[in-house]
């Protein structure tokens, strides 16, 4: 789960980090309100789950509260990347002598977390990372004894960082360190971490990225979720612990498993079909989240055939079968359906099935054939 | 016959009261799989199964006394990592963990932490292991596979399912199947199957099954090409897939490889690998 820039740096605020004053907006009287209480220059952030905000003009200077007003209404009326901006951060305008990168994000390869400096920060660092990658420090994090001193300070002078600033600067990264802990984050990055002007750090940019695995033990970042940000559908589909992406095909897909959903998306193609969706109903879908499903995907007026692909593992065919059942007998869908049932439970789920009026494959490559064959409108293979 | 499972495992099951605990010991139970104590805190001393699989408060109570030397997990997410610290902690050598959902931070704690102590852990979120004919530990229906000469390692489930039953259907066997689970941070990869199947010798022909992201199939066809003498097939799961939305600067630098699946497919056929269109392929590629 991303988290807004305003959000992600009160959460950096509460860990000892330098960020500039300011709040969030809806409207441009409220832009207009901040800026006359900060009496300063202000800069005024659209707060969008995008990157390349800045890029698309969705972050601009304001000399004067009416200017911000202004400057707020525009950014308001604007659309970054599909997403229409709600809110807009206005924050006190830093002078800035120098742009640093520093985040952490967890390092599969190394099986440990990695702290990343760079005195190369801004907009370009993914630029840095593909042509001057050396220009990136990178620490790993022994997870079992957190981030030493020393891992910082080398950071720092990793970076050539003036010694005046080393202290500061680990401050701030372990500050940073341990919001990535509590936080159970993905990602917490600091980009630009700036010098300013008047010789202090800020953090003028943040962003945090929570494992969506572990919101269980954070209910009060859970409710930051932004669900403006996602399609209804995608909403509808977490609800349920379903895995839901929406795509623009006209097949929809029912699959046990991530692996064997993409799998079937892909010989839909290949077949020469379009799929309307990825949904992976997980392990040990009960009737009720494969009655979820099957809403989801025929709430897409796009659906002309819905196929389902079930190999029963911890997940039981029977209870599958049941949840199609009772998921029609709701939804009264009009597409046709092809099934593939195999697996775990997979013969009686078979019968509960047997009045269903549904198309039955015994293998994949059969049921992406026949899926694609009624999608288009005619007879089955 | 086998890598990691086979006659001679004597499993605990931690969990073993749950729904799907209960449900898929009895399966295990029904393959003939040795299953010698199932551990529930508060539940020691009771028996489940018909009075076939005692429970136990703890795991090192159920290891002392059964001399168990593997260990099954099916506590919720929110237990498990704890779960795995105790199996550990309890000397288990070998311990598969089948929950979905672990947070990834945890399980760097935890893949730390066994690394240390010299244990082996599959999973998490995987269907588990399966050896034909010998013993299930996991959740891979029974009925998919026979005992052959194929090692099968997975890093999907019911993927791992649909290309045993493929290979079943053409009259081909398995000599274990690993599914290795599908999380960022797990406990066994592809090489250290690869490595176990290139020594095993009733094992004669692997498949590796991979998916979009990390670049874990790029660095398995580099250790083929250097280390495997015994033929291999893939198959890489997510070809069509739109580009996955991405998490932010750090996780594009750190990442390295694209995780596109182009690049795995390209990768494996430089390293002489046979890879599919699709699973059903995957046995006449062997």
């Amino acid at each position: 789960m991303k988290l807004h820039e305003y959000q992600s740096k009160q959460i950096f605020a509460r860990y000892g980090i330098p960020i500039p004053k300011g709040r969030v907006a809806a409207t441009a009287d409220e832009a207009k309100t901040i800026a006359e209480e900060l009496s300063s220059r202000v800069v005024i952030k659209s707060q969008v789950l995008v990157g390349g905000r800045g890029k698309a003009g969705g972050i601009r200077l304001a000399r004067t509260p009416e200017e911000a007003r202004e400057v707020a209404t525009q950014i308001l009326s604007m659309e970054i990347k599909g997403l229409p901006v709600r809110k807009v951060l206005v924050d006190e305008a830093a002078g800035i002598a120098k742009e640093i990168y520093l985040g952490i994000t967890n390092d599969r390869a190394a099986r440990k977390p990695v702290m990343m400096a760079s005195s190369a920060g801004g907009v370009d660092i993914e630029e840095v990372a593909r042509t001057t990658p050396e220009k990136i420090i990178k620490i790993r994090i022994d997870p079992l004894l957190g981030l030493r001193d020393y891992q910082a300070r080398d950071l720092a002078i990793g970076i050539d960082l003036p010694k005046d600033y080393w202290r500061t600067f680990g401050e701030i990264g372990r500050g940073l360190w341990q919001a990535y802990l509590d936080c159970d984050a993905n990602l917490a990055e600091i980009n630009p971490l700036v010098i300013t002007t008047d010789n202090r750090l800020i953090a003028l940019d943040g962003k945090m990225v929570i494992d969506d695995n572990a919101l269980f033990r954070h209910n009060d970042l859970a409710e930051m979720r932004d669900i403006d940000e996602e399609a209804p559908s995608e909403t509808e589909a977490r609800k349920y612990g379903l895995s839901y992406i929406k795509l623009d095909g006209s097949i929809g897909c029912m699959v046990n498993g991530a692996g064997l959903a993409m799998t079937s998306m892909d010989l839909i193609k290949l077949f020469g079909g379009e799929p309307a969706n990825f949904l992976d109903i997980g392990g040990g879908a009960s009737s009720e989240k494969v009655a979820a499903a099957l809403r989801i995907i025929l709430s897409d007026p796009n659906v002309k055939a819905v196929l389902f692909n079930i190999f029963g593992g911890i997940t039981r065919g029977d209870e599958v079968a049941r949840g199609i059942l009772a998921a029609m007998n709701e939804v009264k869908p009009k597409v046709p359906m092809v099934i593939r049932l195999v697996g775990t439970n997979a013969e009686e789920g078979r019968q509960i099935l047997a009045n269903a009026h549904m198309i039955t494959a015994n293998t994949l490559a059969e049921a992406a054939q026949k899926a694609v064959a009624v999608a288009k409108g005619g007879q089955q293979p | 016959m086998s890598i990691l499972i086979g006659k001679n495992t004597r499993l605990l099951v931690q969990g073993i009261t749950g729904n799907e605990g209960l449900f898929h010991t009895q399966q295990m139970l029904v393959y003939g799989t040795n299953i010698v104590g199932g551990v529930r805190p508060g539940k020691g001393g009771e028996w489940v199964l018909e009075g076939k699989v005692p429970i136990f408060d703890s795991v090192k109570a159920a290891a002392d006394i059964t001399g168990a030397n593997a260990s099954i997990i099916f506590v919720p997410a929110r237990a498990a990592t704890d779960a795995i610290f105790e199996a550990a902690d309890a000397g288990i050598p070998l311990i598969v963990c089948i929950t979905e959902g672990v947070p990834v931070q945890d399980m760097m704690r935890v893949r730390n932490y066994i690394d240390q102590k010299g244990v082996r852990l599959v999973g998490p979120n995987c269907p588990g292991l399966l050896t034909p004919g010998q013993a299930k530990v996991g959740i891979i229906p029974g009925n998919i596979a026979i005992p052959g000469n194929v090692g099968v390692v997975s890093r999907s489930g019911t993927l791992t399912y649909e290309v045993m039953y493929a290979l079943m259907l053409a009259g081909m066997g398995v000599s274990t199947c690993v599914g290795i689970g599908g999380d960022p941070i797990n406990g066994t990869n592809f090489i250290d199957c690869l490595e176990m199947f290139e020594a095993d010798p009733f094992t004669e022909k692997v498949v590796l099954i991979g998916e979009i992201g990390g670049s874990d199939e790029e660095k398995a066809a580099e250790f083929i090409a250097d280390h495997l003498t015994k033929p291999v097939a893939s198959f890489i799961a997510g070809q069509t897939a739109p580009p996955g939305k991405r998490m932010g600067h750090a996780g594009a630098i750190v990442e390295g490889g694209s995780g596109l699946a182009a690049d795995k497919v390209k990768a494996l056929e430089k390293a002489g690998v046979k890879v599919a269109k699709h699973p059903e392929e995957i046995p006449s590629l062997l």
